[in-house]
C-alpha cells in the first residue's frame, strides 16, 4: 500500500535561517501523527510545505502517491490536502452547509447535498447547516472546520493547533470527538501542537521537532519513556537529571543502581516524577536519605520536591492521600521495575540516531 | 541523504512566491501601465535634451513655484499645527465639534474657494469698497484677489492634512510632555519650541508633503490669481503650441520639484518616527480649561478659520445659486448642466470601476502569490498619487503618441488620432494612474481583515485563484470596494487639472464648467455646480473623519 504522505529530504530556509532541514517522513494510510516542538522548531513550516503554501528549497513531498513538490509542483488547490486552522478560518459570509459545500464544487448537486449531510452527521452538527459561522460556539466552529476539510475526502488532513483557541474545559471533549471522527473515517492526519499531553493522547506516533529536524519519531510510549535525547526528555514532560558513575555492578546514581550496562564511565540518568518513590524511614525501607523542600497540591496527585544529601533535588508524584510536610525526612528510590534512560552528553545511551520505523505495529 | 535534486534557490522562491506566474504577471503589468506615463515623460525629456526649448520666463516661473510652495507651506503649518494644538490642549466652547469641523475645508476644492475670493476681494467687492471708504485705499484687500490670494486659498483648503496628522501626534503624547516641560520650569515659548514642535515634526513633515504635492498639481486655481508656476507653464505650453518636447521638459521640472518635496519630508522627519498614533491606546490627558476672555479668543480663532475655509463660501454659493435660479428660471444653463453632469457622472463611474477593478486584481494577486515581486509591483501602483497632475497628463499624452507611432508604423494611417485633439480615453487613463492609490488602499485595508488562513482554506478545498477571488475575497471585501468606488468617483468629479489638460474640444465636466464660468466672472451661474461638487466632496472627508475616530476609541467624555 502506498503511503498517504511521504517527505523525502525536504529543506526550507528563510534567508539564512533554516526552518526545515533535510527532513524525511512517511505516514501510512489512517495514521494520526502529532508534531510537537518549541516555537520556531519548524513544525508549522513543515505543515505549510505539505499543504503547498511554501515551496521546499530541495527535496520532495508526495501526497497519496503523487509527487506534489520536488521535480514537479502542484498548487495547494490540486493537492487533496485538507487544512484545519487554529482560528478555524470558516468563511464568515457562507452558511455552515455552504462552507462545507465549498470544497465539493466539481460534483453534481445531489452528491454535494448528500456529502454535506454525511459529514455534518459525522460531527453531530446536522442541525446547524443553515446557520452562519458566527452563530456557533467555538467548539462547533472547530467541528465544522473539520467537516469542511473532510468533505472532499482529502488524502491527508493537516491541523495547525486546532484546539488551542478553545476553552480548557471544552478542549478535551472536542479533541476526543475529533480523534473519533478521524478514526471512523480512516483519515490520515498530521496535528501540530505545543501541548505534550495532547500530542501523547492523540498521536499514533509523536514527532518531536527541534531546529528543523524531527529529533524523535515514535509511539507516545517510546517518546515519553525512552526519549532519545536530553531535549526530548525534558520537552515531553517533567524530568530531573542525576549524575551516574560506574560501579562494580553497572551504572549507579545517588538513588542506587540504574543499569547493569558498563559501556560508559560518565552519564546522567533521566528521572520523571512518577518514577521516583518516597518512603518514610523504617525497618526494611531502603533509599537515599532526603528532605522534603516543597509540596504542590495538584488535586489527584501531590508533587513533592526533595533535596538529596548531595544538594541535588528530584521531584516525585505521590497520590493525593500522601502529603509529607516540608522538612520531612524521607528515603528516595527509583520505582520498582523502572529502567530510567541514561544520557551520555545530550543523547540517550543505546538510542539509535535514526528514528523508529513508520508503522505503529512495528514500532510498538 | 536527499534523493532529490535541489529544485530552486530559496531566494528565487521568495521572490516569486508560491508560483502563480499569471497572477504575478498581472500585478507587474498593472504596475508597468501605471508607471508608463512618468517613464515616458522622462524618456521624452531625455530625447529632447539636445534642443532645449525653455520658455523665456523660466527663471521667474521657478521662483514663483518656490515662493508659492513656501507660502502654502508656512500657511498650512501655522493653521494646521496651531489649530491642532488648540483643540487638543485647551478646552473652550465648541472644542469637540471644532476638532472635526476643522477638517471640512478639505471638501472645498481650491478652484471653488479661489473664485469666491476673487469675487469678494476684487476691486468691485464689498471689502474693497469698505476699505476705500475707511482707509482711503484698498491695496491690501485687493492683494487677496491678486497674487497673495493663491497661497491663502491653497492654505485654507489644504491645512486639514497638517491639522489631522498633528492632532494625532499631540493626542498621543503632547499634553503630558508639555506639562512635564512646564513643570521643569520651561516657559511656554520654550516648551513649544523644544518639546512640542519636535514632537509634531514627523506629522508636520508628512502633512506638508501632501500639501506641497497638491500645490504642485494645481495649475487651475493659481491662474485665477495670475500666478505662473511650472505646472501652469506645462499647461500653457501644451495648450498653446501642442509642443511635446517643451511640455515634457517642463513637466520633468515639476517632477524634480516633487522629488525635492519627498526628499524634504525625509530631511524634516530626520529619521524620527515617534509613535504618534499611540493615542488610541490610552486616553489623552485632560485639556486645560480656558477661562474668561481667552476661551472666546480660542473660539474665535477656530471659528474664523472654519468660516473662511468653509462656512462663508458655502453660504455665498447657496445665495448665488438661489438668486441665479430665481432670476433666470429658463436658465441658459439647464441644458448644459444636464450634459456636464452626465459627463462628470460617466467619467466618475468609469474611473471608479476601472480603478477598483485593477486594485482588486492587484490585492488579490499579492495575496495569492505572496512573493516579493508582486508586493513590490503593488507598491509601485500607488505612486501615481504622489505625481503632480501635469506630469501624469503630459505622460499620458506622450504614451498615446507613442502608441500612435506604432500604429502608423503598422500601417494604420493617423494612428488613433487621439493625441492632439485630446480624448476621453486619455482622461480616463490619467485618472487610473492618479486614483489607483486610494482605491488600492481602501481595498487592501479590507483584504487585511481577511485572515490568510481563510484564503489558504479555500485553496486547500480545491478552489482556483479565480474562484477564491469570486467566492471568498470579493464578498468579504465588499465594504472596502464600496468605499473605494465612492472615493475614486468623488475624486474624479472634483478633479480639474487633468481634465483641463486632456479633454477633447467641447467636452466639459462639472469641474471644468465651474472653472470656465468663474474665469468669465459668471459667478452666480458657477455656484450651483460648485455646490454640487462640494456636497460630493464631503463624502470622502466624512470617511476620513470616521476612520480617524475609529482609531481613537478613547474619546474624551467631558467637554
Amino acid at each position: 500500500m502506498t503511503d498517504a504522505l511521504r517527505i523525502d529530504g525536504v529543506t526550507k530556509s528563510y534567508g539564512d535561517t533554516p526552518a526545515v532541514c533535510d527532513l524525511d517522513l512517511s505516514m501510512p494510510q489512517g495514521e494520526i501523527l502529532a508534531l510537537i516542538g518549541p516555537s520556531g522548531c519548524g513544525k508549522s513550516t513543515l505543515l505549510r510545505l505539505i499543504a503547498g503554501l511554501e515551496r521546499p528549497d530541495s527535496g520532495a513531498v508526495t501526497v497519496g502517491g503523487r509527487v506534489v513538490a520536488g521535480p514537479s509542483w502542484v498548487p495547494p488547490e490540486q493537492r487533496r490536502v485538507g487544512l484545519v486552522f487554529q482560528e478555524h478560518a470558516l468563511f464568515p459570509h457562507l452558511r455552515v452547509g455552504d462552507n462545507i459545500r465549498f470544497g465539493l464544487a466539481d460534483r453534481p448537486r445531489a452528491e454535494q447535498d448528500a456529502r454535506v449531510r454525511e459529514v455534518l452527521d459525522l460531527v453531530h452538527l446536522s442541525h446547524v447547516a443553515d446557520r452562519y459561522p458566527h452563530e456557533l460556539s467555538g467548539g462547533e466552529q472547530q467541528r465544522v472546520a473539520l467537516a469542511r476539510a473532510l468533505a472532499p475526502r482529502p488524502a491527508v488532513v493537516l491541523m495547525d493547533e486546532p484546539f488551542s483557541s478553545l476553552d480548557e474545559s471544552l478542549r478535551a471533549r472536542v479533541r476526543a470527538d475529533t480523534v473519533d471522527v478521524l478514526r471512523a473515517t480512516g483519515t490520515t492526519a498530521v496535528l501540530v501542537t505545543h501541548d505534550q499531553t495532547e500530542a501523547l493522547a492523540v498521536g499514533d506516533r509523536v514527532g518531536v521537532m527541534r531546529e528543523g529536524v524531527i529529533e524523535q519519531l515514535g509511539t507516545p510510549v517510546e517518546v515519553f519513556e525512552r526519549p532519545v535525547s536530553r531535549f526530548v526528555a525534558s520537552f515531553m514532560g517533567d524530568a530531573d537529571f542525576l549524575p551516574a558513575s560506574l560501579v562494580e555492578e553497572g551504572l549507579a546514581c545517588e538513588l542506587g543502581l540504574v543499569t547493569v550496562r558498563r559501556d560508559t564511565a560518565q552519564a546522567e540518568i533521566v528521572l520523571r516524577p512518577h518514577e521516583v518513590s518516597l518512603k518514610l524511614p523504617g525497618p526494611g525501607v531502603h533509599g537515599a536519605p532526603a528532605v522534603v523542600t516543597h509540596v504542590e497540591y495538584h488535586g489527584a496527585f501531590v508533587l513533592h520536591t526533595v533535596r538529596l544529601a548531595s544538594g541535588r533535588t528530584v521531584r516525585s508524584w505521590q497520590p493525593h492521600s500522601v502529603r509529607y510536610p516540608v522538612g520531612t525526612e524521607v528515603l528516595v528510590s527509583i520505582v520498582l521495575g523502572i529502567i530510567p534512560s541514561v544520557l551520555v552528553g545530550e543523547r540517550t545511551l543505546g538510542a539509535s540516531p535514526a528514528t523508529s520505523p513508520p508503522t505503529p505495529a512495528a514500532a510498538g | 541523504m536527499s534523493t532529490w535534486p535541489s529544485t530552486r534557490s530559496s531566494t528565487r522562491a521568495r521572490f516569486v512566491g508560491t508560483g502563480r506566474p499569471w497572477w504575478s504577471a498581472t500585478v507587474v503589468v498593472i504596475a508597468l501601465v501605471v508607471s508608463v506615463p512618468v517613464l515616458s515623460v522622462l524618456a521624452a525629456a531625455v530625447a529632447s535634451v539636445g534642443s532645449p526649448a525653455w520658455p523665456g520666463d523660466l527663471g521667474e516661473m521657478l521662483l514663483t513655484t518656490v515662493l508659492l510652495l513656501a507660502g502654502v507651506g508656512v500657511g498650512t503649518a501655522l493653521l494646521g499645527v496651531g489649530l491642532a494644538w488648540l483643540v487638543t490642549a485647551y478646552d473652550f466652547p465648541g472644542r469637540r465639534a471644532f476638532s472635526w469641523l476643522l477638517v471640512l475645508p478639505l471638501a472645498m476644492p481650491a478652484y471653488v474657494l479661489g473664485f469666491l475670493f476673487l469675487s469678494t476681494f476684487g476691486a468691485a467687492g464689498g471689502p474693497a469698497r469698505a476699505s476705500r471708504d475707511v482707509f482711503g485705499g484698498s491695496a491690501f484687500v485687493e492683494l487677496l484677489a491678486g497674487r497673495l490670494g493663491a497661497p491663502v486659498v491653497l492654505s485654507l483648503t489644504l491645512y486639514p492634512y497638517v491639522f489631522l496628522l498633528s492632532r494625532a501626534a499631540f493626542r498621543g503624547q503632547g499634553q503630558a510632555t508639555w506639562d512635564a516641560a512646564r513643570m521643569l520650569g520651561a516657559t511656554p515659548w520654550r516648551a513649544f519650541r523644544q518639546v512640542l514642535l519636535p514632537l509634531a515634526r514627523p506629522a508636520l513633515a508628512g502633512g506638508l508633503a501632501v500639501v506641497m504635492m497638491e500645490t504642485l498639481t494645481d495649475f487651475a486655481t493659481v491662474q485665477y490669481f495670475g500666478v505662473r508656476t511650472v505646472s501652469v507653464g506645462v499647461y500653457l505650453t501644451w495648450k498653446g503650441s501642442f509642443d511635446f518636447a517643451s511640455a515634457a521638459q517642463l513637466s520633468v521640472l515639476v517632477l524634480v520639484f516633487a522629488v525635492m518635496v519627498l526628499a524634504g519630508e525625509r530631511i524634516l522627519r530626520g529619521g524620527a518616527r515617534y509613535d504618534s498614533r499611540g493615542g488610541g491606546q490610552r486616553p489623552p490627558a485632560a485639556p486645560h480649561v480656558l477661562t474668561g476672555a481667552s476661551r472666546w479668543w480660542a473660539f474665535a480663532a477656530a471659528a474664523s478659520v472654519l468660516a473662511a475655509g468653509f462656512l462663508l463660501p458655502v453660504v455665498q454659493l447657496l445665495w448665488w445659486a438661489v438668486s441665479a435660479t430665481l432670476a433666470d428660471s429658463s436658465s441658459l444653463s439647464t441644458g448644459r448642466f444636464a450634459t456636464n453632469l452626465t459627463n462628470s457622472a460617466v467619467m466618475a463611474a468609469l474611473a471608479a470601476v476601472a480603478c477598483v477593478g485593477l486594485a482588486l486584481l492587484v490585492t488579490h494577486g499579492v495575496r495569492v502569490t505572496g512573493g516579493r515581486l508582486a508586493r513590490g509591483a503593488a507598491q509601485l501602483t500607488t505612486f501615481g498619487y504622489a505625481v503632480p497632475g501635469a506630469v501624469i497628463g503630459i505622460g499620458v499624452l506622450v504614451s498615446f503618441a507613442a502608441v500612435d507611432g506604432w500604429l502608423e508604423a503598422l500601417g494604420v494611417p493617423g494612428g488613433t488620432g487621439l493625441v492632439v485633439t485630446g480624448s476621453v480615453l486619455g482622461i480616463l487613463a490619467s485618472y487610473v494612474v492618479r486614483f489607483l492609490a486610494p482605491a488600492y488602499q481602501a481595498v487592501d485595508a479590507s483584504f487585511a481583515t481577511i485572515s490568510a488562513s481563510v484564503t489558504n482554506s479555500a485553496f486547500s478545498l480545491g478552489a482556483s485563484p479565480m474562484r477564491v477571488l469570486r467566492r471568498v475575497h470579493l464578498p468579504l471585501s465588499r465594504s472596502g470596494i464600496a468605499v473605494a468606488l465612492v472615493l475614486v468617483a468623488v475624486d474624479a468629479v472634483k478633479e480639474l487639472p487633468l481634465v483641463l489638460l486632456l479633454r477633447p474640444f467641447g467636452f466639459t465636466t462639472l469641474s471644468v464648467w465651474v472653472y470656465e464660468l468663474a474665469n468669465e466672472n459668471f459667478w452666480e451661474q458657477a455656484a450651483l455646480p460648485a455646490l454640487l461638487i462640494v456636497a460630493l466632496a464631503i463624502v470622502p472627508v466624512w470617511f476620513l473623519v470616521r476612520q480617524v475616530r475609529l482609531a481613537e476609541p478613547h474619546q474624551q467624555v467631558t467637554s
